[in-house]
């Protein structure tokens, strides 16, 4: 037994990697109040002021402070870097320099080239020469997408595949490199390898070897890592400082060795608050310097940064990391999982101001206690930096130690990883279904031609008819899409440190995405309830549509639309389970956009709903804006009717209130904003935005940047920092619904 | 067989009507002409949409997960006591739901009927819009004795009472008038709390769309300092 566990209640942990049973032995759950929170020590205040002044600089330089083009990213190829050596309690930067951003080019050599160009930089001819014999994830997949693929990706009906890009979404157990030491999760690790070698050894189980025996390396760059910052990390960490600085490590190695779109950090406060608990006790720290401590972390996470083409942040905007980390939740047997590091964690948005990083996601139920709730609710009051999450419909699914993936995944930390695979346009299924197999804007055939809508006036079932036509071809494309893209990223960009801080054996999810699901439901309900009249061009092309009549829409609390919304994402779900998956992950569809709403609108054309070509979609499973027209609740118990059975890679809602709407006071709004949440998640709804502001404050922002430097808003799954949106990316944020009363 | 009200609209999402998260129910038609109405479109009588209790009782249902221990229905208008029979019978359905009732009223005279919705009501909010005899008879065309006697009434069950006053610039703003009004709130025995609303003019647009004047255009909305000041006073 380690001395550095000294204190701790023993139990199966010590004899293996388990870090859920460390937790249920010993951590302490706390029912109080904020009132025990310490506010910034002046040393963090400094360390801040410098690091908005860097900010300020980033934001200056058109969003990259500075790019370091001649070094390939990886765990040990920077020299340290500091904010404030002298300064800083947690250390570790991903380059030599803070917001300094290095190139990874595993994924494509191509985005990182196009990354350096858009800001003013040249891709050096000592990265290109290197990466010249040298294959990428992105030549792998190009090289066995097959036509349709190619041509579905072009016309965007399906988009943003990680086929360029690190695929991210993958949570390593960061936890573990402070608990067991690095030397610990080596010797396990080679255990297995010897294990799986003894039995049967076909492909699979060689590339499981192959992939053991770069953990096992990485593992150890892990240490040299941490050793040129002056720390040993082969042995568990002793205290509260130690414990966040092995756990950083890890997270840092992650982020060096990957540029995946979502590098969450998991589900740490809790797991911490036990070595917070412990030196508090015995006296090593106090509550100020523990808050400081949490403090520098959470700075070192808002300083992560990944270098991206225009391109992507168009898809993904405001520079996001996803560093999501998941706080509360409720135990298995009955205890909160609340502990004072949940306060402490949301403490940092007073503290450090609101940040859309790390991205908080509060695991919510109607069993946590009080006062956590209220505070949680004064937090969105205040910073409109959180997103809720129900922990009553994914702890049955989980377990009590899941962390979220990105906004909305939900993964067992270290014990399951997923494919992540953007999202299929549904809207676009829809417009090709009628015009048998091609694309409504180019014309392009895409699918195989088969039946096209040849009447004038459309009716809802042959409509319905042609879908089933046409969707078992978007199924089939899409997840043979998946399959070459997660093939190609385990072969040439393998995610080495967190999958080292994975169990060997992990459970796969195959995560796919529908974008469009409030447009291709009103349009629908438009079909089955008023009368739509077909426009064709001279090539016989449906473009337009006249819809005469009102229909239900989506958002309205009305089953006639809302259950159109319900089938049809069912029925996708269906046809994509029948199609199998790379390494037999488990299939799971989402629904969630990020901010592509935007650039999926743009790429569809007219609808029967009444949507004008190129004109935004609603974010995730939101309903169209302005046509949730009976309230908020109503617009929430529509949302609610999706059901998270079939879509367990997440339901995404964004929900915009204006103070005056949640009640006259302070302390009445929060009671009001916690009702809320629980009557919405009573209704085994999994996902909430809450954004509390009103509209005039985002016009004056987008006019007046200065005035607002620090505007964080929920948008879809995360949080951004309101001026790192584009003008139309803020002009549809403007134009979505918020809820008022009047 | 079913009672039917004749309804403006709903609010799905009231978190100003009563106590925490409340489905609001507004009635058509009001017999008053406040200068400051902000729901001018719910005061004709003629208009609104038809609903039996048992078809507002399943809407209210919908939202029931929301409204926690404080929560519920909310009737407002219009003026929702012109309708009392349809009221009595809706809140008594709502309590056998489960569901908590309130009723945003300007006060009536008192009936049967009237007798019969407080009997189910757990929360009154009621308005005082003047502090005295002559300015209700002047601006609102009924004396002020109408309300009192409705609190009065109140007083007889075990509902709670919320009063309510717009605070008006330049015409209810003084200090003597919210004083007033303050210690007339008095009168109610179950008065938890006094609320004073700032006039907005939020409701300019809808003036128009019906082709009304606004009688208070000119006057400048009630800013959030002078409402802070005159809490003070009571």
């Amino acid at each position: 037994m380690f001395e550095q566990w000294n204190g701790f209640k023993s139990g199966r942990w010590q004899d293996e990697i388990n870090v859920r049973d460390f937790i249920q032995l010993n951590y302490t759950p706390y029912d109080g109040d904020e009132s025990f929170l310490c506010g910034p020590t002046a040393r963090t205040a400094a360390l801040n002021g410098k690091f908005s002044e860097l900010l300020r600089q980033e934001q200056e330089k058109g969003g990259v402070l500075d790019i370091d083009t001649e070094t390939v990213s990886s765990l040990t190829s920077y020299a340290p870097g500091y904010l404030d050596k002298e300064n800083e309690i947690i250390v570790g930067l991903q380059t030599d320099s803070p917001l300094k951003r290095g190139v990874n080019p595993f994924g494509g050599i191509n985005m990182t080239r196009k990354a350096c160009k858009a800001y003013g930089y040249e891709l050096s001819d000592k990265v290109e020469n290197e990466f010249l014999y040298r294959t990428t994830h992105n030549d792998g997949v190009f090289r066995v997408y097959s036509d349709e693929i190619r041509a579905a990706r072009h016309t965007g009906i399906i988009t943003g595949l990680p086929d360029a890009y690190g695929r991210g979404r993958i949570i390593g157990d960061y936890r573990r490199v402070a608990l067991y030491g690095i030397d610990k999760l080596i010797e396990e690790k080679k255990k297995d390898k010897v294990a799986l070698a003894s039995g049967n050894v076909e492909a699979e189980e060689i590339r499981r070897l192959e992939e053991l025996f770069q953990q096992i390396a990485f593992l150890g760059k892990l240490k040299e890592m941490a050793a040129m910052y002056g720390y040993d990390i082969s042995e568990p960490a002793k205290d509260s400082k130690e414990a966040v600085q092995w756990l950083y490590f890890g997270y840092l190695g992650a982020i060096k060795e990957q540029n995946g779109a979502a590098m969450s950090l998991g589900r740490t406060s809790t797991f911490l608050d036990i070595y917070f608990e412990r030196d508090l006790k015995n006296g090593v720290y106090t509550e100020s310097e523990i808050q400081e401590i949490v403090d520098d972390f959470v700075m070192k996470l808002r300083m992560a940064r990944h270098l991206r083409t225009p391109e992507y942040n168009e898809l993904f905007a405001g520079d996001p990391m996803w560093i999501t980390e998941a706080i509360g939740g409720m135990g298995e047997d009955g205890r909160t999982l609340v502990t004072k590091s949940s306060f402490r964690i949301l403490n940092t948005l007073y503290n450090l101001n609101p940040s859309a990083e790390p991205n908080m996601t509060v695991l919510w139920s109607d069993r946590l206690p009080m006062a956590f709730k209220r505070f949680a609710a004064k937090v969105s009051c205040d910073t409109d930096s959180i997103q809720y999450e129900n922990d009553e419909v994914m702890r049955p699914v989980y377990g009590d130690d899941y962390a979220i993936a990105c906004c909305v995944s939900a993964m067992r930390v270290g014990k399951d990883m997923q494919f992540f695979g953007a999202r299929a346009n549904l809207v676009k299924l829809l417009l090709m279904s009628l015009n048998g197999g091609r694309d409504e804007k180019s014309g392009l055939q895409v699918a195989p031609a088969g039946n096209r809508f040849e009447g004038e006036y459309l009716d809802y079932d042959t409509v319905l008819s042609l879908m089933d036509e046409y969707r078992p071809w978007l199924a089939k494309t899409y997840v043979k899409a998946m399959n070459m893209i997660h093939y190609m990223h385990d072969k040439y960009a393998y995610e080495k440190v967190q999958m080292a801080l994975h169990d060997s054996d992990v459970h796969r999810y195959m995560a796919f995405g529908a974008a469009g699901l409030s447009v291709l439901a009103d349009s629908l309900s438009a079909i089955k309830y008023a009368k739509v009249k077909v426009i064709r061009d001279e090539s016989g092309l449906i473009t337009d549509f006249v819809t005469e009549g009102d229909f239900p829409k989506y958002g309205n609390d009305d089953d006639r639309a809302d259950l159109i919304a319900k089938e049809q994402i069912g029925l996708f779900f269906e046809e994509l389970k029948k199609i199998p998956t790379y390494r037999g992950a488990e299939h799971t569809l989402s629904i969630l956009t990020i901010t592509s709403n935007v650039v999926y609108g743009k790429k569809t054309g007219n609808t029967p709903d009444g949507r004008r070509a190129g004109e935004p979609f609603a974010p995730g499973a939101n309903p169209m804006h302005g046509r949730d027209a009976s309230g908020a609740l109503a617009s929430l118990n529509s949302v609610a009717k999706l059901t998270y059975d079939v879509c367990k890679d997440g339901i995404s809602n964004t929900f915009c209130v204006v103070p005056q709407a949640l009640g006259g006071d302070d302390e009445t709004r929060y009671e009001n904003l916690s009702s809320i949440i629980d009557g919405y998640f009573g209704q085994n709804a999994q996902h909430i935005n809450i954004n509390v502001f009103d509209r005039d404050m985002l016009i004056d922002a987008a006019e007046h940047p200065e005035k607002y430097p620090n505007l964080t808003i929920r948008v879809s799954g995360y949080a951004v920092n309101f001026h790192k949106l584009s003008k139309e990316q803020q002009r549809e944020v403007i134009a979505r619904t918020f809820h008022c009363c009047i | 067989m079913s009672t039917v009200g004749k309804i403006h609209s709903f609010q799905s999402l009231g978190a100003v009507d009563g106590p925490g998260i409340r489905f609001v129910v507004f009635m058509q038609g009001c017999p008053y002409s406040c200068p400051y109405c902000h729901n001018p479109d719910t005061r004709p009588f003629s208009g609104g949409t038809e609903y039996t209790v048992e078809e507002i009782v399943e809407k209210a249902k919908r939202y029931k997960t929301y409204f926690g221990e404080k929560g519920g229905v909310t009737v407002s208008g219009g003026e929702p006591l012109m309708q009392a029979e349809f009221v009595a019978e809706l809140f008594e359905e709502l309590h056998k739901n489960g569901i908590t009732t309130a009723v945003d009223t300007a006060g009536v005279r008192v009936t049967d009927a009237v007798r019969r919705v407080l009997r189910s009501t757990d929360t009154v909010l009621c308005d005082i819009k003047f502090p005295s005899d002559e300015l209700y008879r002047k601006h609102i065309g009924t004396g002020i004795d109408t309300v009192l006697d409705f609190i009065e009434e109140c007083n007889k069950t075990d509902a709670d009472v919320v009063i309510r006053h717009v605070v008006v610039p330049g015409m209810t703003d003084s200090e003597d008038s919210i004083k007033q009004i303050a210690s007339l709130a008095k009168s109610a025995k179950n008065l938890c709390k006094t609320e004073l609303l700032p006039f907005r003019k939020l409701c300019e647009q809808k003036y128009k769309e019906l082709g009304l004047d606004f009688p208070l255009a000119d006057t400048p909305e009630c800013d959030a300092d002078t409402i802070k000041k005159l809490y003070s006073l009571i």
